[in-house]
């Protein structure tokens, strides 16, 4: 049972796929590009989240 | 993950617009995440196996990917979004029941709830209050979302745990950016339907939650 659970939900993720797939190529080649600044300001707030999960790791391990 | 962006541009929307979507979708997000949690609190109580969260959440992306696109313009679409949330709510109830009988259980199921909030309010206040334009985010996101779902896939499969926790890692980082994305889309005027806003912040929220409780529980000491 849990391995044809597995195999359908691979199969819909296929399908998500497919489905995500015309919308993947219009942000790739149409979408606005960032800035070099843009791009350092994401970089920054991933590495703070980055640090807050590190966090959370070290308070579940005390 | 929500397929359902439009490939099309779209006309901008006025600020007022704009506020007023942005209202509604916070409405709809409270009272889908209120939902969700009785679920799953349902779940809990009538001790569902583990198997019950693929079979939801299988239903819940087949009637995102169909059904909702569909519905999203009429009032159904409210219905099909609480139905949506119900379904991933009530298979989060069996994740939580095994993490309940851990010794910490209770403790890293409340440290993963904690940090998805604070995660979530302040990737939005920060979008909201910059006004900082992120769609340039949208290539990478999407692409990023696409060679995660393959490595899902994959997972299911082949049971390893250092792919689960970079897969969990991931996903943490593409949500966390897709939060900016849809925040920013909202109130720049790039999103103009409140239920599909919801839908995609909610499962925002929810794969950072489930994502989170996959590290913790892996990293603890338990």
């Amino acid at each position: 049972m849990e391995l044809f659970l597995k195999i359908t939900l691979a199969v819909v993720l296929i399908m998500l796929l497919w489905r995500m797939w015309p919308a993947t190529k219009h942000w790739m080649e149409n979408g606005p590009k960032g800035s070099n600044k843009d791009w350092m300001t994401f970089a920054l707030i991933i590495a703070a989240i980055t640090g807050f999960v590190v966090l959370m790791v070290m308070s579940v391990r005390n | 993950m929500n397929p359902n962006y439009a490939a099309v541009s779209r006309p901008r929307l006025s600020a007022l617009e704009a506020n007023k979507v942005l209202k509604n979708t916070y409405m709809l997000l409270s009272a889908t995440l209120a939902f969700s949690a009785v679920m799953a609190m349902v779940s809990m109580y009538t001790n569902m196996p583990p198997m019950a969260y693929l079979i939801s959440v299988i239903a819940a992306m087949v009637l995102g990917m169909f059904v909702l696109p569909k519905t999203a313009n009429s009032s159904a679409g409210v219905g099909v979004i609480f139905l949506i949330t119900g379904l991933l709510g009530f298979g989060l109830g069996s994740i939580l029941t095994v993490y309940m009988a851990m010794a910490n259980g209770p403790q890293i199921i409340a440290t993963a709830l904690g940090g998805t909030g604070i995660i979530f309010l302040g990737l939005s206040g920060y979008a909201l209050t910059t006004k900082k334009d992120f769609s340039f985010l949208g290539g990478f996101l999407f692409a990023g979302m696409m060679v995660v779902v393959l490595a899902i896939i994959a997972s299911l499969f082949i049971q390893i745990p250092a792919l689960t926790l970079t897969i969990s890692a991931a996903i943490i980082m593409l949500m966390s950016g897709l939060i900016l994305f849809d925040t920013s889309r909202i109130i720049n005027g790039g999103e103009t339907n409140y239920i599909m806003a919801t839908f995609s912040i909610f499962l925002s929220l929810f794969n950072i939650f489930v994502s989170l409780l996959n590290i913790l529980g892996i990293m603890s000491n338990d």
